[in-house]
């Protein structure tokens, strides 16, 4: 006997984002990005339309990163130049994305310019025609400077620039405005806080499409599992017309799961762990999966294999 | 699940006798909704309403025991946030009977050593799947019993030959393995075989109206102990599949579907195959089977695994008692955190990183965070002072300096009050102590 399924009619769906401009646009991109659109949980093709897959951004930093060399010794050579390092992401890898992260920045490390950074952003604009995320250091009003810098000599790029944060939105946004770029709105693992801060940045006059979420994810074994509670929450809120938290969702995955211990510690420490390098690139893959299952729209990824392996899960899920 | 009065109703007689003691049908629905009837005071109710309302009131999801304390299903929610999920997808090694004694034997061995401790928990593995590709009977036995002698997890016996199920579970059946599968072809001798010998059984179809057929007649064989298996092998078709029969049964109390799942990666290299499997377990699969066995693959899954059936309202914790890393001594620092298994690992997992000995007084806060914690003024410099006497530290370290973490700086004076000691203010995040451990000599 045919059996009466359960299909879920939602009364909203997520809301979609474009990043990056065509010369058409303003900008220089060879193509543009659009996320999120989905009008069901994720994967369930059945009752509603995932329009857009989820996509992968890939990141390099401005200065020499300390990641793992399972890491490093995929990206070769180029890590010591950003843009050539952000090509072979593209070429080589399959990065839909790039992220952009300027650790030299900090006043504590190397205490790189905000225009030296901005020179930075153009050269990796010219070296791919992928979509560019950009986010500065950890300290935010040196920040500030930067990507208001940054999102002033790339006007017109539609980058998506980072990072606002619930006591420190205003400048950046208001960066996001008047050079069109669209904003990522970082919440502390709580979805009121979340909710809140989206909506004091709407308030500010920038669009509900010109803002992406995120919800600050943990690594795997090291607290996903509120992250994945809170991600499907939001799912379900937008999918019920909660438009403060419709906005696609970026996860970033590559720095979360390479600070876990698990992640890069070698056999011989850890000998019960077994081998490290499938170890490492399934840390990174797994806590994607988690973040995927929920509702991720950008992943931030590290690893050239991690990344591989979740495009083969994306492709697996969209059938 | 409890039913409404309207749809205990649409089962009742509908004569209005009131010789029940209740004047109306409609009335004695509402009674039995309430608890406050049984539903034997209607002497007109029929045999098959009895049976729908009886189960109705079971569990929407049978709880299904077999082998070494595995027990699938007996979930109740489709969302954790909702309240949790209770009983961890059991994972299950694929082990085929046409490995060559050598290979069953290095195989066996590496299944054995699928036993982890991290962050303080522990994971093994639970089971073996034993599937007879050979289409040999004799050979499935033989592999059954090596399996089983070298091994007292969980076993299930899949194979579409009856006859050869019968064979390896006969000297089994003490071990109460799951077997496997009944299709539409062998249902009868494969259900009857449970049910002789009482284990649970697969029921597989190709789909979900065809599963709900096959249920329905496996059920009429008088035995429930069932497994789900839809049949389907791609990772978006299963998610689906999982999706529906979990929705289902927990919306609509769907009997035919009121069972476990069982579901099968069909990825070929283990990395793609972990990646599918981690779909498995976020999205309901009561038991998955595995072909990899490495560790370095089970690891992150059995990890996922343990997150995502982590209870939402219990936050894991460790004893508030002094923990010390590596071979303290009395020059030894002495940090104080939270007993939030997630904040004490972190500060304990950076405290190794820096090579020093010290001690790790985690004050119990109920598992909270730091901030959360001393929000809820459960961090008090108080109460850090009295766990500080009662762990003995006084009397294990020379110095009188206590660390604490750098988000409530702003308890130091008070602290050093009541306690005594010198109050080192560490830094906010645990991520900072291993440069903040250089300058403390």
């Amino acid at each position: 006997m045919p059996v009466t399924l359960v299909k879920e009619r939602y009364s909203s769906k997520v809301g979609e984002v474009v990043l990056g401009a065509t010369p058409e646009q303003g900008g220089t991109r060879t193509a543009t990005v659009t996320v999120g659109g989905d009008s069901a949980l994720p994967f369930l093709h059945f009752e509603g339309q995932t329009i857009n897959r989820p996509v992968i951004a890939m990141e390099v930093t401005d200065v020499v990163p300390t990641w793992s060399d399972i890491i490093t010794k995929q990206i070769g050579d180029v890590i010591n130049d950003p843009a050539a390092w952000a090509k072979k992401c593209v070429d080589e890898f399959g990065a839909d994305l790039i992220y952009l992260k300027f650790n030299g920045a900090d006043p504590e490390g190397e205490n790189r310019s905000p225009e030296d950074c901005a020179r930075i952003v153009k050269e990796v604009l010219a070296a791919v025609g992928v979509p560019l995320v950009v986010e500065g250091c950890d300290d935010s009003a040196k920040n500030n400077e930067v990507i208001t810098a940054i999102a002033e000599a790339a006007t017109g790029e539609n980058l998506l620039i980072g990072i606002a944060e619930q006591d420190n939105y205003k400048s950046i946004a208001a960066a996001a405005m008047v050079h069109k770029h669209t904003l990522i709105a970082r919440s502390p693992l709580d979805i009121n806080i979340c909710k809140q801060l989206n909506i004091l940045i709407n308030e500010m006059g920038l669009p509900l499409n010109k803002i992406i979420i995120d919800p600050t994810v943990a690594g795997l074994g090291f607290g996903i599992e509120y992250v994945y509670s809170i991600m499907e929450r939001a799912r379900l809120g937008a999918l019920a017309n909660d438009k403060m938290l419709s906005m696609p969702i970026i996860c970033t995955v590559g720095y979360e799961a390479n600070r876990c211990k698990e992640a890069y510690a070698s056999e011989e420490e850890f000998p019960g762990w077994g081998n490290l390098e499938d170890r490492g690139v399934l840390w990174e893959a797994v806590t994607a999966s988690g973040v995927l299952q929920v509702g991720a729209s950008i992943l931030v990824m590290r690893n050239p294999a991690a990344v591989k392996l979740v495009q083969k899960n994306i492709a697996d899920l969209m059938g | 699940m409890a039913l409404t009065g309207l749809e205990i109703y649409k089962q009742l007689p509908k004569k209005n006798c009131g010789e029940c003691g209740v004047p109306t049908c409609l009335a004695f629905a509402m009674a039995l909704a309430s608890g406050k009837a049984a539903l034997d005071a209607c002497p007109y109710v029929t045999e098959a309403a009895r049976e729908a309302l009886d189960s109705a009131s079971a569990p929407p999801i049978k709880a299904i025991k077999f082998g070494k304390d595995s027990v699938l299903g007996d979930e109740t929610v489709l969302f954790r946030h909702d309240k949790t999920f209770y009983h961890p997808t059991t994972l299950l090694i694929y082990v085929s009977d046409t490995l060559s004694d050598e290979e069953l034997s290095a195989k066996l061995q590496e299944i054995k050593g699928l036993e982890f401790e991290r962050v303080g928990l522990q994971y093994t593995i639970d089971g073996v799947a034993i599937v007879n590709d050979s289409n040999d009977a004799a050979r499935f036995a033989k592999v059954a019993a090596t399996v089983a002698e070298s091994t007292d997890i969980s076993l299930l016996l899949l194979s579409d030959n009856p006859e050869a199920v019968k064979a390896a579970l006969a000297p089994l059946v003490a071990r109460k393995p799951l077997i496997g599968a009944a299709t539409a072809d062998n249902y009868e001798a494969m259900v009857n075989l449970a049910k002789e010998n009482s284990v649970p059984v697969i029921i597989k179809a190709d789909g979900l109206d065809a599963l709900n057929d096959l249920v329905e007649k496996a059920v009429a064989l008088g035995y429930k102990e069932f497994v789900l298996d839809p049949g389907s092998r791609k990772t978006v078709e299963t998610l689906a599949n999982l999706t529906h029969l979990r929705r289902l049964a927990i919306k609509k109390k769907f009997r035919p579907f009121g069972y476990p799942v069982i579901a099968f990666t069909s990825n070929t290299e283990p990395l793609e195959e972990i990646m599918e499997a981690t779909v498995y377990v976020a999205k309901y699969a009561s038991a998955v089977v595995l072909k990899t066995s490495v560790k370095a693959h089970v690891l992150p899954l059995m990890t996922l695994r343990q997150n995502i059936y982590t209870d939402p309202q219990k936050p894991i914790q460790v004893e508030p008692t002094l923990h010390s890393v590596g071979n303290v001594n009395e020059n030894s620092p002495l940090y104080i955190t939270t007993n939030f298994s997630l904040t004490y690992y972190s500060v304990e997992g950076e405290v190794e990183t820096s090579k020093i000995p010290s001690y790790i007084l985690p004050i119990d806060t109920d598992g909270t965070s730091v901030l959360t914690a001393y929000a809820a003024g459960k961090f008090e410099p108080e109460k850090i002072a009295e766990a500080m006497v009662a762990c003995g530290i006084a009397d294990k370290v020379k110095h009188r300096n206590v660390i604490i973490p750098g988000y409530v700086a702003v308890i130091s004076g008070k602290l050093a009050e009541v306690s005594g000691w010198k109050v080192v203010v560490g830094p906010r995040e645990s991520s900072g102590i291993v440069s903040f451990s250089k300058s403390l000599s």
